[in-house]
Parts: C-alpha cells; sequence; structure tokens
C-alpha cells in the first residue's frame, strides 16, 4: 500500500474518528449526484451514490448478472392471467439510523405503498412538491401499467396491473422503484420540509449517508442493521473526481482503490501495472447506424442490406474501439437472455453490395451520416466511425456527408420523422429485459421517439408486443429470436459494436464484480 | 468621498443591468436544450415535452422570462437548479468559499513571488537575472492553465509523491463548515493534522491558478520599478549616500507599488476565469466547476444566477479598489 493510504491508516487510529483498523473503501466517482433520492433522477452517477449504495428495492439484480433475486420481497407470485403481482415483505428489514431520524419500526407494506404513490398519485403531497418529476417512472409507463397498489397485509403487497408485462418485474429492480420510508416522509412534510428527503435519505441499503460536501466528497458508513449482514467495510468514500487522467493519477497514488470510465488509451499501461487490476465485461449496451426507413431510398431492406455489407465493422473495432468491443450482429448484446445465437451478420463485401445497390437501381447515392458529438459508453469516438464509413461507402460509389450537431439538438433532429440520412447511437440496457431493447428503440410506438430508425414493421412489432405480455421465459424467447431474424432481413439498423466495459482497482480490492447494467455497486466489497 | 462613492456605485447600475442581460442570453443562445439534454437517448414525448416546458416556464417569450428573471433577481431569488431542484443561491453559496481560498491562497503566491521577482529584475536591469525572470514571466503567463495543471500533478502527485492529485482535504477528516475556508475552519476546530492536510491539498492548485497573476505582477513591478528608479528623488536619495536597499525598498518600492496594487485587484478577474479550468483538473469543489457542469447540462438558472454573482462579485472588488484608490490619490476623485 502506498504512502497515502497508510498514512490515512495511522492518521484515522491517531484521531479516534473511527474504529482502530477501519476499513474504508474510497472510490473515485465520475461527477457529483444530483440528490439522493433516486426516483427523482436518471443518471447512473445518481444512482450509484443513492439508489445502489443507500437503498433496496422489493426484488434486485444479482449481483454481476441480470437476472432477478429477492431484496425486500422474500418471494413473489404472479397470477395467472399476468394481471396481479403479489410480493410477501421480509419482516427484518430496518431504516437507517441517522443524526435526523430515528425509525420506529421495521419496513412495513405502507412504505412499499409510499414509495410509488408519492410517484403516481397527483393527489399525493410528494408528488406534488416535485411536480410529478418522477422522469424514469413515466418513461417506463410505469403510471400506465399500474392500475392500484394493495396492501394486502402488513407484509403483503399487491400491485394490480393494466396489462400483462413481462417486464414488469425488472422494472421494480430499476433504482428509481427505490422503497423509502413512509415515517421519514411523514416526519418532514410535518415539519413542512419536503425538500430535506432528497438530502438527507433515509434508506435501508448497505451503507448510509454520514454528510455529503458537494462536488468534493460523499461519505457513507456500513449499516450495522442491514438485512444481509453488516458490509465487509467499514467506511464507504466517493470522491469526486470528473477527469479520467486525474482518477487514473490517483488510483496509481493509493488515493483511491477503484474508478470508473478510464480512458480506453490508457488500459494497457494499467495492465502493465502491478499495484492495478483491470475487471472488464462485455457491456449491456449496442451501438448502431440508423436508416430513416421512411425515405427514400433507405425504405427499400436490399438497400439497407447492401450499405450494411459495405461497411467494414471489424475496421471500426479495430480503430474505434482499440480491441475494447466486438461486432454487433443483432440490436440486443450477447450477453442477454434471448439473444439469438444463429443469426448470421451480413458480410462484409463490398463488390456485393455495389451488385445489391445496381439491382436496386440505385446510382450516386449522396447521403449524410451523423456523428454523435459526445462518447457514450457504447461509442468511444462516433467522428472518427463515421469517417470510417464514409471511407467505406465511397468505394461503393456512395458520397456519405459527416454532420454533427450539439448533443440536445443532435437527439431532437435524430428522432424525427422527417430526418436525413443514417444516424450513430447507441443504448444501454435499463433492466436486462429484451423488451428494453426491441420495444423501446424498434417497436412502432418509438416512432418519432427512441426509434430512431423510424422504422415499423408489423411481423416484427406483434412479435415484440406480445412477447411482453407472456410469463412463461421459454415462450418469450423464442419470440425475440424470431423477431430478431425479422430485424436482420430488415436491415433498419446497421448494428455496430458492443462496447466492453472495464473496472480499474487496486490489487488489494475484493469482491467487486462489474454490474452489466452500468452501475458500481460495492455490496459485498472489501480491502485485503 | 460619499458623493465620490455614491457615483461609483450609480456607474454600476447599467453594467449590471448589461450583465443580467449577457448572462440570461449567453446560455440560451447555445444551441441545446436542457428538456432534452434530460431525456438523453430515451427520448420524450410530445405531451411529456410541452408538462415540462410549461412548468419551467419555457414557453413564455423570451423578453416574459428575462423580466421574470429580474423581478425574482431584485427580491434575491435566483431561481431553482433544473438538475439538482436546489435553490442556486444556496448552490453557489455552498461552493464560494472553496473558491474563495483557492484564489485568496493563489493570489497569496502570485504576490510572495512576482513582487520580489519583479524588484529584483528592475534591479538588475539587462543582466542574465532579469532576462531569466522575464523569460519565466512571460512562459507562466503564455502557459495553458490545463496543461499546466496536469504537468504538475503528473510532476509532484504521481512521480515524487510530494503532493496529492486533487481534491480539497484527506476523506479522513470532515469539517463542520463554519467560515467554508477549510484553512480557517480545521484552526477553529483546533485540528492542526486537518489543517496541515487542507494546506496540502491547496499547494499544487494555487500555484496554478496562481502562474498568470505571478507573471503579470512581476513584469507591472519591474516595469514600475524601472520607471521609478528613474525619477529624481531616488537620484536624490542615492546622492545622499543612503543603502541601495533602502533606496530600493523604501523609497522606490513604495511608490511603485501604487500600480501593482491596482494589477493585483483586477486579477480578481483572472482568478476567477482561471478557477474554472483549476477546480476542473484538480476536483476543487469551487464554483468554476459548478458553472462547467451547469453549462454542459444547459442549467440555465445556474448558469444565468452563477454568472450574475460572479459579475457581481468582480464589480465589487473593483469598487472597492477605486474608492480605496480614492483614499491614497485625492485627485482621483475629481
Amino acid at each position: 500500500m502506498k504512502k497515502t493510504l497508510l498514512a490515512a491508516s495511522i492518521a484515522t487510529m491517531m484521531l479516534g474518528a473511527a474504529p482502530v483498523m477501519a476499513k474504508t473503501l474510497v472510490y473515485c466517482s465520475e461527477g457529483s449526484p444530483e440528490g439522493f433520492d433516486p426516483s427523482l433522477y436518471t443518471t447512473g452517477t445518481t444512482f450509484d451514490a443513492a439508489g445502489k449504495t443507500i437503498y433496496n428495492r422489493l426484488v434486485e439484480f444479482k449481483t454481476g448478472t441480470t437476472e432477478l433475486r429477492p431484496a425486500i420481497a422474500e418471494r413473489w407470485e404472479v397470477s395467472d392471467d399476468g394481471m396481479e403481482v403479489t410480493f410477501l415483505l421480509r419482516d427484518d428489514v430496518e431504516f437507517h439510523t441517522t443524526d435526523y431520524f430515528t425509525p420506529s419500526r421495521p419496513l412495513n407494506a405502507d412504505d412499499v405503498l409510499y414509495s410509488f404513490r408519492r410517484q403516481m398519485m397527483e393527489d399525493n403531497p410528494y408528488y406534488q412538491h416535485n411536480n410529478g418529476n418522477y422522469e424514469y417512472f413515466t418513461a417506463m409507463s410505469m403510471g400506465e401499467l399500474i392500475d392500484e397498489i394493495v396492501k394486502v397485509d402488513d407484509h403483503t403487497v399487491k400491485f394490480v396491473l393494466t396489462r400483462p408485462e413481462a417486464p414488469f418485474l425488472a422494472n421494480l429492480a430499476m433504482d428509481f422503484a427505490s422503497i423509502h420510508s413512509k415515517e421519514y416522509g411523514d416526519q418532514l412534510l410535518e415539519a413542512g420540509t419536503p425538500e430535506r428527503a432528497n438530502r438527507q435519505p433515509v434508506g435501508t441499503g448497505p451503507f448510509q449517508l454520514i454528510g455529503y460536501q458537494e462536488d468534493a466528497v460523499i461519505r457513507y458508513a456500513a449499516n450495522p442493521d442491514y438485512f444481509r449482514g453488516k458490509q465487509p467495510l467499514d467506511n464507504l468514500v466517493f470522491a469526486i473526481t470528473p477527469d479520467a487522467q486525474v482518477r487514473y493519477q490517483k488510483l496509481q497514488a493509493g488515493e483511491c482503490h477503484a474508478m470508473p470510465y478510464p480512458n480506453p488509451s490508457d488500459i494497457d499501461e494499467m495492465r502493465q501495472d502491478d499495484t492495478i487490476q483491470v475487471l472488464e465485461e462485455p457491456g449491456l449496451n449496442v451501438a448502431y447506424l440508423a436508416y430513416n426507413t421512411q425515405q427514400e431510398p433507405f425504405d427499400d431492406p436490399q438497400v439497407r442490406k447492401a450499405l450494411n455489407m459495405a461497411i467494414n465493422k471489424e475496421a471500426i473495432i479495430e480503430a474505434v474501439f482499440q480491441g475494447a468491443g466486438e461486432v454487433a450482429k443483432n440490436p440486443i448484446p450477447p450477453t442477454m437472455w434471448g439473444y439469438n445465437e444463429a443469426i448470421e451478420d451480413d458480410p462484409y463485401d463490398p463488390e456485393r453490395a455495389q451488385q445489391m445497390l445496381d439491382d436496386a437501381g440505385i446510382e450516386d447515392l449522396e447521403m449524410s451520416i451523423w456523428a454523435m458529438p459526445v462518447q457514450r459508453p457504447y461509442m468511444p469516438n462516433a467522428r472518427r466511425t463515421a469517417e470510417l464509413m464514409q471511407a467505406d461507402l465511397s468505394r461503393v460509389g456512395v458520397d456519405a456527408e459527416i454532420v454533427t450537431y450539439e448533443w440536445g439538438e443532435y437527439l431532437k433532429r435524430a428522432s424525427s420523422v422527417d430526418r436525413e440520412g443514417a444516424v450513430i447511437l447507441g443504448w444501454t440496457g435499463d433492466n436486462g429485459d429484451p423488451d428494453n431493447f426491441l420495444a423501446v428503440l424498434l417497436g412502432c410506438d418509438g416512432i418519432g421517439g427512441a426509434n430512431r430508425a423510424q422504422w415499423c414493421h408489423e411481423p416484427f412489432n406483434e412479435l415484440v408486443m406480445e412477447a411482453k405480455t407472456l410469463s412463461d421465459q421459454a415462450e418469450r424467447v423464442e419470440r425475440y429470436e424470431q423477431a430478431q431474424a425479422i430485424f436482420k432481413e430488415q436491415a433498419p439498423w446497421n448494428t455496430l459494436a458492443h462496447s466492453v466495459v472495464f473496472m480499474p482497482l487496486r490489487q488489494e480490492v475484493t469482491g467487486y464484480t462489474i454490474d452489466p447494467l452500468g452501475g458500481h455497486n460495492f455490496e459485498g466489497v472489501d480491502l485485503k | 468621498m460619499i458623493k465620490f462613492i455614491f457615483i461609483k456605485l450609480a456607474q454600476l447600475i447599467p453594467t449590471f443591468i448589461g450583465v443580467t442581460i449577457v448572462a440570461f442570453s449567453f446560455i440560451r443562445l447555445l444551441p441545446g436544450d436542457p428538456i432534452l439534454l434530460m431525456a438523453g437517448e430515451r427520448g420524450i414525448s410530445a405531451e411529456r415535452y410541452a408538462v415540462l416546458e410549461a412548468q419551467l416556464g419555457f414557453d413564455r417569450p423570451l423578453i416574459a422570462q428575462y423580466f421574470d428573471f429580474i423581478g425574482n433577481l431584485l427580491q434575491g431569488d435566483l431561481g431553482t437548479s433544473l438538475v439538482t431542484h436546489a435553490p442556486v443561491m444556496s448552490e453557489f453559496m455552498n461552493r464560494f468559499p472553496a473558491t474563495l481560498e483557492l484564489s485568496l491562497f493563489a493570489l497569496l503566491f502570485a504576490v510572495i513571488v512576482g513582487l520580489p521577482a519583479g524588484v529584483l529584475a528592475a534591479t538588475r536591469r539587462g543582466t542574465f537575472i532579469d532576462h531569466s525572470v522575464m523569460g519565466v514571466s512571460l512562459t507562466g503567463y503564455s502557459m495553458p492553465i490545463f496543461w499546466w495543471g496536469l504537468l504538475l500533478i503528473m510532476l509532484f502527485s504521481s512521480t515524487l509523491g510530494w503532493t496529492p492529485v486533487s481534491g480539497r482535504i484527506s476523506y479522513l477528516y470532515f469539517i463542520e463548515p463554519v467560515t467554508g475556508l477549510l484553512t480557517i475552519d480545521t484552526l477553529l476546530a483546533g485540528n492542526w493534522d486537518a489543517f496541515r492536510s487542507a494546506l496540502h491539498y491547496l499547494i499544487l492548485p494555487g500555484i496554478v491558478l496562481g502562474t498568470i497573476p505571478m507573471a503579470v505582477i512581476a513584469r507591472q513591478t519591474r516595469s514600475s520599478m524601472l520607471e521609478v528608479l528613474g525619477e529624481d528623488y531616488v537620484r536624490t536619495a542615492r546622492a545622499k549616500g543612503l543603502s541601495s536597499f533602502r533606496v530600493i525598498m523604501v523609497h522606490a518600492l513604495r511608490n511603485a507599488l501604487i500600480t501593482v496594487v491596482t494589477v493585483i485587484g483586477l486579477q480578481v478577474g483572472v482568478l476567477l476565469a482561471g478557477a474554472i479550468l483549476t477546480e476542473t483538473i484538480f476536483s476543487w469543489p469551487g464554483i468554476g466547476k459548478w458553472m462547467i457542469d451547469a453549462i454542459s447540462r444547459r442549467d440555465y438558472p445556474a448558469v444565468q444566477g452563477g454568472l450574475v454573482l460572479i459579475a457581481f462579485i468582480v464589480m465589487l472588488v473593483n469598487l472597492l479598489v477605486d474608492v480605496a484608490y480614492g483614499v491614497i490619490n485625492p485627485r482621483i476623485r475629481h
């Protein structure tokens, strides 16, 4: 261990601020949380600092996977018609005892009702206080999906749905569905300070908030009453460090034990460093080039396929992803259930592509390729990707012009049905369900919104919509596999890549697993 | 004197109105929509967009939005951040002490190094020392802050391990804010280890931020000193047989300082501008980093409120410099 951490341990002992030999893990996080109420926000930074650390949900994703596991609910039952989901709650879940709140009872059904009603009932004081701005809840259509939530008894809650929806359970494992304390909420309302719920959070999670200095540091202590048992770490610190280069310097200097989002160009050097371990895993994401399928000549699947075959995706993986990615053949990543392994990707074959364009009567085609102005987890450099595509397309006689806009403007214009050209974009999964990719990004309802190909193909849409209503996973897999075959045949996108996610850690960190959904979770993590 | 102050204050009014117009329009002139940025790749339905637009008042004419902003500003309300949902004033005040502490330290460094360097260069005019001081100060003045900061981190933090890479104090210490200046709050708490830590974390960002003002002060001191050293009273002092040290420090420097002090006052604006980059490199939790985040998220209330407050501080400091000048030199008042 380097000097700094050694000095830190000695100073801790001298100060008596924490127990002797207290284990403190420092995580150099990439940004400041917007607040500590995960239902109000949509960014991973806030979910890391609040949702995963301070709170729990009825069900949760098993660490490192997209499989569901019991959490606050120890088990659940789905009715035969899929319209009712009943949760049996654990009776040993305690809320955090903090300087500002001392719970008088363990978690019960009232807290579950409170946590959802504040996001969906217009007459709820917290709904009014936050102007109903529960963006994730709204985006996942939860308000339309939940008809009512019934308290069966103190430890049983029943969700009555407006339609059968298989991904509903996975939605409940997302951070916006974290369970809050009704008792604390009522106390704040009585004191006339509901805004404190977002600054002084009370959850049931593995860590509880000790202090937050804006833009600098967040301190947590292990929750002594955590229902899965006290954490091996005594303290957790988020040292907010926005610059990736500086995060790496801090990791090297031993000022932090873990850092997210390294620069891809630093990975090789990190691997050479004996004090650092680099974990890696395929991300639950996809990068794609979406044609506007409502405009000529891109309304012809043969033209789209020809263009796909003219682009050398292997070269993009090598030059842009620097090996930290793999060629995508399906619109969902290979780590996701329902992935159709049997699909064959369109080969890179410029000659055949040229022939297909000639057959379709396309001559001297001019088109735009839209390159995002920002780096995203699924796309390290859209401009460079567009340049490589431009060069490939010129070989088959297509004159491609690269265009870009400010990020907000890009997203807005890319959604327009009248948009010209093909757009580079991507997606990172919310809940590990194929529906979250196939229906959201390619369903007819997404036209003018997240469906940037403006593609509405009934046979595909019917399969995806039907799969959503089935509770039997094998039946859903069958539908999704068929849908992917149709997708490949119709080619509304050129599926470009699935990127790899890296997580550099100090060697002394044990028990950390990369979250395929992009979160950073320190439950169960220890220091040697 | 009171009339002088009154006139100076009255002159600030049109400047302040100009600042509010610039602050209001600047962020809106940038392409990008805060609602769409919040929605990200997922997009947002037209209905939901309209609801949010109405809630935030963005559906009203720009001129009406401006007058809302001014009306609230006059009541001391800078609005609520679109991102954190917290009042802009409290967001600013929570971070301002960090910027103030860094700027004061940077200024201290600039004066302690820049002033003697300028005097030395002036008294050794044309020598190797003069050329070295001027060369170094020109390099310091031209140094891109971002590159300079990273260079110092690599050398002093990563390679030599002398200073921490970034942050404001070791995570071991949690000091309840009294003044918000950690070097003072740690002393008030009687915690010497924490004080040392706060000072340790201040060194590198302080030097980086203080480099440009240091160069400016050194050059200004040199030229003022050269001017004063050629004056008759300096020649007289030398002729009377006073020691060289006494001539330089008492007779020449005191008079040369008048212009140097003005330059130091003007550095406040430079420091606040430089703080934006320095704070980003060193993860320093001040208003510079906060403003960068607010701009990238198109957080209109935070950007316009932050700009108005920063401009207010710069104007206030300049007013104080003007008034101090008026006190020192009564001719200015007329």
